[in-house]
C-alpha cells in the first residue's frame, strides 16, 4: 500500500477502573485502515471491539484510561482537544450503531437531524443543507424523502431508521464510516438491504468502513481484511480469504465451525466452543483462549502468544504450529 | 404415526388498537390469522419469519398466555382455548417456554435454586423441601450447571449460563411441549452452539416436543424436522427441513433464503445476499388476497383477488397460487 494509512493505531489500550479491579478491555492493539478499504472486526461481546473504536473518538466512559496512539491522517486523536474531536466526529469519521435509536433523537425531525451537522460543520445555509439531506435520503433508498424530512424517528420502520442513521453518519461525507453491529438487530431481509446499501455507499463515496460484527456472512460479503479479537487482543488478522480459507488461530476456526450454515447437509451436532469467555478482571496468565482451546499446549498457560507473521499481511497470536481442523 | 401431541386449528389472535385521532374507530390488528399445524411427539417444529409476522404471539397463544380470538389448541385431548382457568392451570405444567433474553426472564432477587424450584412450588405445593432440592440439583446437572452454584444470583452468571437456568426452570416440571422463543438469538456466537446442542440432548433424553421460534432460517433448519414460515400472521409454507433447502416453494421462503449472506467470501462476491424489496405492510390493513403479493416478484392479478389456501405441493404445504410454476431460486446460501 503506497498511501499513508487513513487511520493508524499503535499499542492502543483501554482500561476501566472498577470496584473489582482494573479491567483491560483493549490491550495494546495495532490497527491500520487504508483509504477506501473495509476492515471487519469480529469478536464476541466483551472482546473489546466496541470500546476500541469508541476510544478513537473520545467516546469512552469517564472511568476509562486510554493509552497508546491513534492517528487519523497523521493527526493524533487521543490527545486532541474536545472541540477538535467534535469536528472529526462530525465530518471525518461517521458512526453507526446497532440500535439506530442510539444515534437518532426521538424529539427532533429527521430533517433537523440530517441538516444540523451540515450547518455546523460545513457552514451550509438552510436550503443547501436541506437539498443535500434529501439527496442523502435518496442515496440510502428512503422513499418520499421530502415527506420523511418532516417526520420523527418513531414514524419510521426499524429498517428505515437504520438507513436514516447511516444517512446521518454519511451526511458530511466522512472518509471513515464506523459501523458497530449495523445489522445485528435487523431481520435477515432488512440485513440484506443494509448490506447492499453499505456496498453501494462504499463505491459511490469511496468511504473506508470499519465494520464490527460477529456475523461471518456479513464479513464474507463486505470485508477486505479481518481482525479477530478475543479478550481485548487481536488474535488473528489477515485478508478475508486468509481468514475464511486458511485461518490459523483456533478461536477463528472454532467460530467458523460453530455456526449453522444454510447448506444441503446438516451435521448431527454443531461444533460448540466449550466453556465461557473469560472474566476480563481475571484474565488467565497465558493465552486468554487457552482454557477453551482444543489445541492447547503447556506453554499456552504460562505466556501470552505474540502476534507473529504467517504470510505477508496474515498474522496470528498462537503457539500451536500444527494443522488446524484436527481437533474434535 | 401416533396422534400429534399438539394440534392447532384456525387459530386467530386479534388485538384492538386505537384508531386515528380522538374519535377514530378502533382498529383490529391481526397478529395471528388462521394458523393451523400439528406438532408430533418428540418432534421439533421450527417457526420462522420476520419481526411482526406473529411468531411470538402464536407461541404465547399456544401456551394460553394471550387471549385467543378464535380457533382451537388441542393438547392431549383438551382444547386449551376453551378450558376453564383451573383446568388450564393443571395443563400448564406440561407446556413450558424458554425466553430469548435469559437475564431479563430471571428474577434478580431469587437465587438459582429458588428460580428453578419455583414451578415445582407452584404446581406441586405438597412436595417436600428435600425432594424439591434433589430435583433441582438433578436438573442443574442435566443442563450443565454446577450444583454448588445453587445459592448464586442471576447476575453472577454469563448469558449462556443464565440461559441454562431458564432451560432448567422450563424442564423441572417434566413438560411434554416446550416453546423455545428465540432461545439463542441474544447469546454470544461462541455460546449459541452449546445451547443448541444442549436443547437437542435434552429433547432426546426427555422425549420433548419443541416449537423452535427464530428469525434465522439457518439455525432453525439445523434443529427442526419441519419448518413453518409465517408472514403477516399467516402460514406461507410448511416443509420438511431438507425440502426447504432443496425446493423452497413459496416466493417468501425463497426471499428469506436469498437474503442469507453465505459465510464464504468467493460465493458472497459472486452471489451476494439479495434484499427483499418493499416494506412490510401494516397488519392493521393487510393486502387483499395473498398478503405477500405486494412484495412478490411473481404476483399476478389473481393474487390480489383470491387468498391462496395452504395446499400440498409434493412433500410441502404451500400457500401460493403459482407454487408449481415458480422457478427454484438462483442460489441458496
Amino acid at each position: 500500500m503506497a498511501d499513508a494509512p487513513l487511520l493508524e493505531a499503535r499499542k492502543l489500550s483501554v482500561e476501566f477502573a472498577t470496584r473489582e479491579g482494573v479491567v483491560r478491555a483493549v490491550s495494546e492493539v495495532d490497527l491500520d485502515l487504508a483509504a477506501g478499504e473495509t476492515l471487519a472486526i469480529v469478536g464476541e461481546s466483551g472482546s473489546g471491539k466496541s470500546q476500541m473504536l469508541l476510544s478513537l473518538l473520545g467516546l469512552v466512559a469517564r472511568n476509562a484510561r486510554v493509552t497508546g496512539s491513534a492517528r487519523f491522517k497523521g493527526e493524533e486523536l487521543l490527545s486532541a482537544p474536545e472541540n477538535r474531536l467534535n469536528e472529526i466526529r462530525g465530518s471525518g469519521i461517521g458512526l453507526v450503531f446497532q440500535d439506530p435509536m442510539t444515534s437518532l433523537n426521538p424529539y427532533l425531525s429527521i430533517g433537523l437531524q440530517l441538516t444540523e451537522p451540515l450547518r455546523i460543520h460545513k457552514g451550509e445555509d438552510r436550503a443547501a443543507a436541506a437539498a443535500q439531506a434529501i439527496d442523502m435520503l435518496k442515496a440510502v433508498h428512503i422513499t418520499e424523502p421530502e415527506r420523511r424530512m418532516q417526520q420523527y424517528p418513531h414514524q419510521l420502520s426499524g429498517g428505515m431508521r437504520q438507513r436514516v442513521a447511516i444517512a446521518m453518519a454519511l451526511i458530511c461525507r466522512p472518509e471513515i464510516l464506523i459501523a458497530d453491529e449495523p445489522t445485528t438487530a435487523l431481520d435477515v431481509t432488512l440485513q440484506a438491504q443494509v448490506l447492499s446499501l453499505l456496498r453501494e455507499i462504499r463505491e459511490r463515496f469511496g468511504t473506508a468502513v470499519i465494520l464490527v460484527t460477529h456475523d461471518l456472512g456479513v464479513i464474507a460479503e463486505l470485508a477486505d481484511r479481518v481482525n479477530v479479537m478475543y479478550a481485548g487482543k487481536i488474535v488473528e488478522r489477515g485478508s478475508v480469504e486468509d481468514i475464511f480459507y486458511n485461518c490459523r488461530h483456533p478461536y477463528t476456526e472454532a467460530l467458523e465451525r460453530s455456526i449453522p450454515q444454510f447448506t444441503e447437509v446438516r451435521p448431527a451436532r454443531l461444533t460448540a466452543i466449550s466453556g465461557n469467555p473469560p472474566n476480563p478482571v481475571r484474565l488467565p496468565p497465558g493465552c486468554a483462549f487457552a482454557p477453551r482451546c482444543p489445541y492447547r499446549l503447556g506453554v499456552c498457560d504460562q505466556s501470552v502468544p505474540p502476534l507473529e507473521t504467517v504470510s505477508p499481511n496474515h498474522t496470528k497470536a498462537c503457539f500451536y504450529e500444527g494443522p488446524l481442523g484436527t481437533a474434535a | 404415526m401416533s396422534d400429534p401431541i399438539l394440534s392447532v386449528r384456525n387459530l386467530r389472535v386479534y388485538f384492538e388498537v386505537s384508531g386515528d385521532g380522538w374519535f377514530g374507530a378502533r382498529k383490529v390488528l391481526r397478529a395471528v390469522d388462521g394458523v393451523s399445524f400439528d406438532l408430533d411427539r418428540s418432534e421439533t417444529l421450527g417457526i420462522v419469519g420476520e419481526s411482526g409476522c406473529g411468531k411470538s404471539t402464536l407461541a404465547r397463544a399456544v401456551l394460553g398466555l394471550v387471549q385467543v380470538t378464535s380457533g382451537e389448541v388441542r393438547f392431549m385431548g383438551h382444547d386449551l382455548v376453551h378450558l376453564d382457568h383451573e383446568k388450564l392451570r393443571e395443563q400448564r405444567r406440561h407446556l413450558q417456554i424458554i425466553f430469548q433474553d435469559p437475564l431479563s426472564s430471571l428474577d434478580p432477587r431469587m437465587n438459582v435454586g429458588q428460580i428453578i424450584a419455583e414451578p415445582l412450588r407452584s404446581f406441586f405445593p405438597r412436595m417436600s423441601q428435600q425432594e424439591r432440592q434433589e430435583k433441582v440439583i438433578d436438573m442443574m446437572r442435566h443442563v450443565g450447571l454446577l450444583p454448588e452454584h445453587i445459592n448464586r444470583y442471576p447476575h453472577e452468571f454469563s448469558g449462556g449460563q443464565a440461559q441454562r437456568i431458564g432451560i432448567a426452570r422450563a424442564l423441572i416440571t417434566q413438560p411434554e411441549v416446550v416453546v423455545c422463543d428465540e432461545p439463542v438469538s441474544a447469546l454470544d456466537v461462541s455460546i449459541k452452539a452449546q445451547i443448541v446442542n444442549l436443547l437437542a440432548d435434552l429433547q432426546a433424553e426427555f422425549g420433548l416436543s419443541l416449537l423452535f421460534i427464530a428469525h434465522d432460517l439457518a439455525s432453525v433448519r439445523h434443529v427442526s424436522r419441519r419448518i413453518m414460515v409465517l408472514y403477516l400472521g399467516k402460514v406461507m409454507e410448511l416443509a420438511p427441513w431438507d425440502e426447504i433447502y432443496r425446493a423452497p416453494r413459496h416466493p417468501y421462503t425463497q426471499a428469506l433464503i436469498q437474503a442469507i449472506p453465505p459465510a464464504d467470501p468467493k460465493r458472497a462476491r459472486t452471489n451476494p445476499a439479495k434484499p427483499l424489496g418493499g416494506e412490510l405492510p401494516s397488519p392493521i390493513a393487510p393486502p387483499s388476497g395473498c398478503v405477500f403479493r405486494t412484495r412478490c416478484p411473481y404476483a399476478v392479478e389473481r393474487c390480489a383477488q383470491e387468498e391462496p389456501s395452504l395446499r400440498h405441493v409434493n412433500g410441502s404445504l404451500v400457500a401460493c397460487h403459482l407454487a408449481e410454476q415458480i422457478p427454484k431460486p438462483a442460489r441458496t446460501a
